[in-house]
């Protein structure tokens, strides 16, 4: 699978062009060792980033032209043209809430968890006590395993045995809320899951960026006579500029490659569709639909296009200024 | 792709494969099967069998092997789900050399593919042990076996005896009795049946049974097998059927673990449940365990009958290249001999000999009455995802069956779409 967010690396930089042999200039020449290293230091990444990058990206988009199971040699590779993007967008049920639901899985990311997290790294970065103890709880759900965090939302949302529905009947005599199985509510059950993963992530990017900025524009504001809030709109947010381009990074694409969740809950069927699910559940496993498979993950290879030339123009054009 | 030049092809396309598919999963196959280039007398076992009895059972049959061979066993044990997920990948790699896995459908596929090789000469000494039926669950277009069976774990309605005893419930024979007794137990407090379809293929085993008892066991695995449109008032009446029956399942099965069902029969807070054998698991051994029964499922038209039931058989196959075909074809034989199926069933709580001569005198109540059903069984069918192909099953089929549970309204539309997808699937 070709996966769009190690493709938004940016591109390898094109080799330096040679010194041309019609004005030598001492300096710039470059003697054997000189090319030796040269050629492996852009050579290295390059293969690399060819050979995992761009070669399994162009694979996936011949492929996702063909009828194959993935089993015996090239020769059983059928070609059927666009059919699996038609098929795709006229008779697979999946596909059309998958689309929606990936789009509002990013929203949800952009707003909640990404104001919650800067949020707490603010109030996080005022030195509180326990400070260090808060930050440890609120980072501690990026880097539990994924079964556990499969296990902990279990056991808040199952229906029967689970905290949340116990919890609510204590207060009113309703019917159990099915959390996962409603396909009209499990998105944003499990949406809170993942927001409380990023949220930490989020938070933790932040807090790195406010400890970058330089005190003494603090110290203005106040001299200034700036609030606590003012400060934060007109001088620091302002002065996190690269820090607000990589959360918007990190968020695209987790919203883009979400899956974990969603996959050990009910492997991305019954209102948790997510393309990277269709995905994997064409692709591996014995359906083998590689071909339909690899169309699909091309849809999504072409979403993240989207962004990843936002990205690079956006760095590009900083750059140049 | 086509005019490059062929010669470096070969590992290219492993190692696209192999990123297609995600490392993830992938990964730990190779390093559990890599591992062995010893002893040209040991034979590599993968076993999807994961559950603790599964796993003594496994090693005590090997254990018995192993006293009267000059081989070795080595046994992969792997997670049976994950396993599913990876074989496909896992059987073009350098996969053990022998392969527990499923007949029927599944067996086929592979045989057919090349990717498991041919144990007919295993059969030989086998003559006359198997049904016919289970002959030919492990035969491939071309006549021959690719596949020693060994156990089965088929489907009933199972129910907790006491429970039926204290409220005076009688076993249904009917679709009448079945639903009268579900409004009588829901009068009593109880949920009449246990669901939980959360993983998708449970629902299967429901579509399943009304399609075998309204349509015939003929009909349906001609259905399954593409034959037939799924767009007809054959499906539609089995949709229906089940639209009748859904009041009386337990409410919201889509967020539900099957699991978390069949805690519901153990707790007795559902009177009965449509399940495999595999439900003897979660029951704990001895008062509980002897407490469980089950019947057939009831009798929807009585020309059909309730004599087809769902009995999915397990065994063994050979690797395309085994790196000892000795052993590997010593130790399918013996799996298919009548003490290591004894043996093996005796400690498998969910298995039934496959062997028609196994002595049932040692079998505990429950698993002799299922295996007298399966003996005078008028058809046996093997489940929806071994019956037919599995990116039917799978990508098709679960969607639509859970689509189907949350909106049971709409059901013309629902196959309409089903068949759609199918012909795309089964190209014509």
């Amino acid at each position: 699978m070709a996966s769009p967010g190690t493709a938004a690396a940016p591109p390898a930089a094109p080799p330096p062009p040679e010194p041309r042999p019609r004005r030598p200039r001492t300096a710039l020449r470059h003697d054997r060792a000189d090319r030796i290293s040269l050629a492996l230091m852009l050579g290295v990444p390059a293969l690399l980033v060819l050979g995992l990058v761009w070669i399994p990206a162009a694979v996936t988009v011949v492929l996702s032209f063909t009828r194959w199971d993935g089993i015996g040699g090239l020769d059983t590779i059928e070609w059927v043209g666009t059919q699996n993007y038609v098929d795709a967008a006229t008779i697979y049920p999946p596909f059309e809430p998958a689309l929606r639901n990936n789009l509002v899985w990013l929203l949800a990311l952009f707003t909640v968890p990404t104001l919650l997290g800067m949020f707490l790294a603010v109030l996080l970065d005022r030195e509180l006590r326990g400070g260090r103890i808060y930050q440890s709880v609120f980072y501690l759900p990026v880097v539990l395993s994924l079964a556990l965090i499969g296990f902990i939302w279990q056991l808040v949302y199952s229906s029967d045995q689970g905290l949340l529905n116990a919890f609510l009947a204590l207060f009113s005599n309703a019917p159990a809320v099915d959390w996962f199985g409603d396909p009209d509510i499990n998105l944003y059950a499990v949406l809170v899951a993942a927001g409380w993963r990023h949220t930490g992530y989020i938070m933790l990017l932040y807090l790195a960026g406010l400890k970058a900025v330089d005190p003494s524009l603090r110290e203005a504001a106040a001299i200034d006579g700036a609030g606590p809030v003012r400060t934060f709109t007109s001088v620091v947010f302002p002065a996190l500029l690269p820090i607000n381009l990589v959360v918007v990074v990190v968020t695209v694409i987790d919203g883009l490659r979400a899956f974990d969740i969603v996959w050990i809950i009910n492997r991305g069927r019954n209102g948790l569709e997510l393309i990277s699910a269709l995905v994997t559940s064409n692709v591996i496993g014995e359906a083998s639909r590689v071909g339909f498979g690899s169309a699909l993950a091309v849809v999504m290879l072409a979403i993240s296009l989207v962004f990843i030339t936002i990205y690079v123009s956006t760095v590009l054009r900083g750059a140049q200024r | 792709m086509h005019p490059r030049p062929p010669a470096p092809r070969g590992p290219r396309r492993r190692t696209l494969l192999r990123g297609l598919a995600g490392a993830g999963t992938l990964a730990a196959l190779p390093a559990l099967a890599g591992c062995s280039t010893r002893d040209p007398n040991t034979v590599t076992l993968v076993s999807n069998r994961a559950n603790d009895a599964q796993r003594t059972a496994v090693r005590d049959s090997v254990d018995l092997f192993e006293a009267g061979s000059d081989h070795r066993v080595e046994i992969n044990t792997i997670d049976a789900t994950s396993f599913q997920e990876s074989i496909n990948n896992y059987l073009q790699g350098t996969p053990d050399d022998v392969i527990g896995w499923f007949a029927g459908y599944r067996t086929r596929f592979f045989a057919e593919r090349g990717l498991i090789s041919d144990v007919s000469a295993v059969w030989e000494g086998l003559e006359g042990a198997f049904t016919d039926q289970v002959r030919d669950l492990c035969t491939a277009p071309d006549g021959r076996q690719y596949m020693v069976p060994d156990s089965t774990a088929p489907w009933a309605v199972f129910h907790r005896r006491s429970l039926f005893e204290e409220n005076g419930y009688e076993v249904p024979a009917t679709r009448a009795e079945f639903v009268e007794l579900c409004e009588r137990m829901r009068r009593d407090g109880l949920e009449p049946l246990a669901s939980g379809v959360r993983e998708g293929w449970p629902a299967m085993g429901m579509f399943d049974h009304l399609n075998l008892r309204i349509n015939g066991p003929e009909y349906h695995l001609e259905l399954l097998d593409g034959a037939h449109s799924w767009d007809s008032p054959e499906v539609r009446s089995v949709f229906g059927a089940w639209a009748e029956l859904l009041p009386h399942h337990q409410p919201d099965p889509l967020g539900r673990g099957i699991n978390e069902a069949q805690t519901a029969l153990v707790r007795r807070e559902a009177g009965m449940m449509l399940c495999g054998m595999f439900l003897t698991h979660v029951f704990p051994e001895g008062e509980d365990l002897d407490d469980l029964d089950c019947f057939p499922f009831p009798e929807f038209d009585p020309e059909i009958g309730a004599d087809a039931m769902e009995a999915p058989v397990d065994g063994f196959m050979a690797s395309a290249a085994p790196r000892n075909p000795e052993g590997a074809h010593a130790l399918l034989a013996h799996f298919g001999t009548l003490e290591a199926e004894e043996l093996y069933t005796a400690v498998d709580p969910q298995a039934l000999p496959a062997r028609v001569d196994a002595d049932i005198s040692g079998l505990s109540p429950l698993k002799a009455k299922v295996k007298d059903m399966v003996d005078n069984a008028g058809a046996l069918t093997q489940y929806m995802d071994r019956d037919s192909r599995p990116d039917f099953a799978s990508i098709v089929m679960i969607p639509a069956l859970q689509r189907f549970l949350s909106r049971p309204d709409d059901i013309a539309d629902l196959t309409a779409t089903i068949q759609r997808q199918k012909l795309s699937i089964f190209g014509q």
